[in-house]
């Protein structure tokens, strides 16, 4: 008689459907026949809830279909960044897209994000994603000896860089840029959002370090403000705005 | 052939503790951190809250209250000494990541800001205190991404997407006795993209791996959290201590585990049953919603046991935040709410949050000394190796952690075996070497799970961790008993051995994630009968461990840890080790 604290795994009575994904697959080694390096589209049909997540359902295909079907995912509810992926042709998080909100009656598309290497079905290398991030020196940068307590900061200051801090280097910003597609030598707007997490606090010395860096001909004025980036932002960040305050900065000489 | 490197110190995870580590043992020694996922992709990101120090900013506090509640909260299991370093070293561990840049919330003076948490009080007990320090409720996150960007700074190596799945000794951990030695010499690892496997030589290794959250179903853990450093221990004859002691976290979105911050109780949120009382009057008179999760969570339990649960199955309780201003929470708060509108379609504004206990947090783990050294029986350590953060016991967190008190252990103890890894590495002539079948077990494994591709396995992967986390679920949650117990023991050797019967699907060499799934079962259903078999010898009720038919916390027989080891022949063996006590008497846990 300890069944009670039974998990309310059924939580009120949500309508079950079900649901087709099309999926861009991909094969490094070669399986079942295939040309190593083959590109397919392979369907699957899954019954889920409304209130899933697409997350769920490539999970249902993973273990109870086709164990083969590779993704990345850690956290499932929206804070580790691996799992982004283009869904129904926008990037977002499969973790944090439900089924309900797709129209479940046409075929889900999921693909790997592009302008990265695709390694296999959705996975693809972040090397050259994290490359970028190292370049812009995301650290805080500061002269003179090390205070004793804390370094002062007030709450405004601490405001105008708080959107930045929230990036998840989840990648779905970046390789919705057209900019990005076709231009392998452009940062993407990941980079700037993570320098500008840097240039606009207060504690930081190192903004015009890095302002120099984004200057280049990879850096900032490669944006086209095709607003593809503030709209695939899983965590809200308002991506192009953080670009344009960037460039303010560079224009005008002031942070 | 497997490809091999060599190093002073190799770190085995790449969350709070193994970076924090990296930072202290890269500056002082040649340094690789083995991780199987990208470092900011691990679940320290996902803590909310915040991290606690008596640093006095907003009121009155020190760090011996906050020893106090640290050894009270843990219910008496704490080892004290430890509990006094963690506190005492709490408030540099902060400053220390304010200035390596993290965004903490600031007071109007422009200091850290602090915040009230559960457990946590002013003179011993008198009142809630405001001593965790916090970003907004993305503390985890602000402090991976800090030390991620450190780490960048100092040039770091990191091997991302490698599965450290063995630990080489250089003899048996059981058989050393009284007078022998055992040391450390490496780990064999996995690389996801390549399917390739590499051997470690090297004179100390970390092990920060973090938690084993996901024995259980419904849990605030990642997927990713298999408690692989635990179970590559346990298999290398390390013991592991008190793994019994799991913490139920009281609010996770009900049906879905996802957690909200108890930030949203110290920020003034309240639970109600559904005759909309504000029951946590009646369990903890003082402080209330604010008492220690073991208690809450029972109280949610017992609410809904007794029938004021609430919703279409009156399974759960809720969250009311809606005498708080909107502003108030989009300050405090964002994610958290952002989380029940996404997943539960509630706005919290306006409406109460359906929440029920979900599994959070391994109070036990891979025994170790303050430094971070591993310990093979109650005095002994296995030199060169170490252990910090979640996948350690060292023991802090005694029967239940406080929150706030994680993120804190994970920067104070990662530092500090950081720190003794890279002296001890300094201080040992040579690299070990390895044996020439280092990597062999390994690749059989490996070889093995391949092979049964196709064949007549006939058991899968994911019904065996679903029937495990179910079982889990029904019989080794917040409440327990010697019946539940027993049938969770017997679904789990049954389990086990259904375990070496399974077929996976993948045969390639290139991101076999369903290999590593596979493997990392393995782990679980090892784990899980650990956390059994100590559960049902502790005829007790103590913190996050409750037998209803033994209610009470016994001292007299059980103010002591367990010791589990696997012994060769398979079976879980357990020893007790005494409780270290400085100066707090053992007293009746009453908030
Ligand atoms: C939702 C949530 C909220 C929380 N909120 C708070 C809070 O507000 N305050 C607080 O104090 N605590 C909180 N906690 C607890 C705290 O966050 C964790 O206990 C802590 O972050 C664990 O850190 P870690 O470094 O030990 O492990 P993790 O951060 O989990 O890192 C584990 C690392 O090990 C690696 N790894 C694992 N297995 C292997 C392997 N086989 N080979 C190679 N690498 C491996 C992973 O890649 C990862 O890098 C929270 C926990 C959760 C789940
Ligand atoms: S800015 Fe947004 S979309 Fe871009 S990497 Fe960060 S979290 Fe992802
Ligand atoms: S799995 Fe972590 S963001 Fe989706």
């Amino acid at each position: 008689m300890t069944a009670t604290a039974e998990a309310p795994a059924k939580a009120g009575a949500v309508p079950s459907m079900t649901v087709t994904l099309k999926i861009l697959r991909f094969d490094p080694d070669g399986l079942d026949g295939r040309e190593p390096g083959s590109e397919y589209w392979e369907e699957f049909t899954v019954e889920a809830h409304a209130t899933d997540r697409v997350l769920d359902a490539l999970h249902k295909i993973k273990w109870d279909i086709d164990g083969t079907l590779a993704f990345r995912r850690s956290c499932a509810h929206g804070v580790c960044g691996s799992d982004a992926m283009r869904i129904n042709a926008r990037n977002r998080l499969a973790c944090k897209t439900l089924l309900k909100d797709l129209n479940p009656s046409r075929p889900i598309t999921v693909e790997p994000i592009k302008g990265l290497p695709v390694e296999k079905d959705l996975i693809v290398d972040m090397e050259p994603f994290f490359a970028s991030y190292r370049e812009i020196m995301p650290f805080l940068m500061t002269s003179g000896p090390t205070p004793e307590r804390e370094r002062l900061q007030s709450p405004e200051d601490r405001a105008k860089f708080d959107d930045t801090t929230k990036c998840i280097l989840c990648a779905a910003c970046t390789t919705s840029c057209p900019v990005f597609w076709t231009d392998g030598q452009y940062f993407g707007p990941q980079a700037i959002v993570g320098a500008h997490r840097f240039i606009f606090d207060s504690r930081d010395e190192g903004e015009w370090d890095r302002l120099e860096i984004l200057n280049d001909k990879a850096g900032v004025w490669k944006c086209r403000t095709a607003f593809n980036c503030t709209e695939a932002c899983p965590r809200g960040i308002e991506v192009t705005k953080a670009i344009s305050e960037v460039k303010r900065a560079l224009t005008t000489g002031n942070v | 052939m497997a490809t091999e490197h060599e190093f002073d110190v190799v770190i085995v995870g790449a969350g709070g503790a193994g970076m924090r580590a990296a930072l202290e043992s890269s500056q002082r020694a040649k340094t690789a951190v083995i991780t199987k996922l990208y470092p900011t992709r691990s679940h320290t990101g996902a803590a909310q809250g915040g991290m606690a120090a008596a640093l006095s900013n907003v009121e009155d506090d020190n760090a011996e209250w906050h020893t106090f509640d640290t050894i009270k909260g843990g219910d008496y299991l704490v080892d004290q000494d430890a509990a006094e370093i963690l506190c005492n070293e709490a408030i540099d561990a902060v400053l220390d990541l304010e200035k390596m840049g993290l965004p903490f919330n600031r007071t109007p003076e422009g200091k850290v800001d602090q915040r009230r948490f559960g457990g946590h009080t002013r003179n011993h007990g008198e009142a809630a205190v405001r001593r965790a320090c916090y970003a907004a409720d993305r503390t985890g996150h602000m402090i991976l991404q800090t030390l991620y960007q450190q780490c960048i700074k100092q040039e770091v190596e990191f091997f991302n997407e490698f599965y450290a799945l063995d630990l080489i000794l250089d003899g048996d951990p059981q058989a050393a006795g009284e007078d022998g030695e055992v040391s450390v010499s490496g780990v064999v690892a996995y690389s996801l993209a390549s399917g390739e496997i590499h051997t470690f030589r090297a004179k100390s290794v970390i092990f920060a791996t973090g938690g084993a959250g996901k024995v259980f179903k419904t849990t605030s853990n990642a997927h990713t959290l298999t408690g692989d450093g635990m179970g590559i221990a346990l298999r290398a004859g390390i013991p592991l201590e008190d793994m019994e002691f799991f913490q139920f976290h009281p609010t996770g979105l009900a049906g879905l585990g996802i957690l909200l911050s108890e930030a949203a109780r110290g920020e003034g949120g309240i639970l109600r049953n559904s005759e909309g009382e504000r029951f946590m009057e009646r369990y903890a008179p003082t402080i209330k919603d604010l008492a220690p999760r073991d208690m809450v969570a029972r109280a949610m339990a017992n609410e809904v046991r007794e029938g004021r649960g609430c919703g279409p199955n009156k399974d759960y309780v809720l969250l009311d935040l809606t005498h708080l201003e909107p502003a108030h929470i989009d300050a405090k708060l964002p994610d958290i709410t952002e989380f029940a509108r996404t997943y539960l379609g509630v706005e919290p504004y306006t409406e109460p949050v359906p929440v029920f206990p979900t599994a959070h947090y391994a109070m036990g783990g891979i025994p170790t000394t303050v430094q971070g050294e591993v310990l093979r029986d109650n005095t002994h350590v296995v030199k060169g190796l170490y252990a910090a953060g979640e996948c350690a016991c060292v023991s802090v967190h005694g029967a239940n952690r406080l929150g706030t008190n994680s993120l804190l252990d994970i920067n104070v103890f990662g530092r500090r075996a950081g720190i003794a890894a890279a002296e001890y590495a300094n201080a040992t002539d040579a690299i070990p070497s390895l044996p020439a079948d280092a990597s062999a077990g390994l690749e059989q494994t490996v070889a093995s799970l391949r092979a049964t591709v196709g064949g007549d396995g006939t058991e899968r992967v994911a019904q065996l961790r679903r029937e495990l986390q179910e079982t889990m679920d029904m019989n080794v949650q917040v409440f327990r008993t010697a019946e539940s117990l027993a049938e969770a023991h017997r679904v789990v050797k049954d389990l086990q051995e259904r375990y070496t019967n399974i077929a996976i699907h993948d045969r390639g060499t290139r991101f076999n994630t369903d290999l590593l799934e596979a493997i990392e079962l393995g782990f679980l259903l090892e784990l899980s009968e650990v956390v059994i078999a100590g559960a049902e010898a502790r005829k007790e009720s103590r913190g996050g461990h409750y037998r209803e038919d033994f209610p009470t916390r016994d001292d007299e027989n059980f103010m002591q840890h367990t010791m589990a080891y696997k012994r060769a022949d398979g079976t879980v063996e357990l020893d007790w080790k005494p409780v270290v006590v400085t100066r707090y008497q053992p007293m009746e846990r009453k908030y």
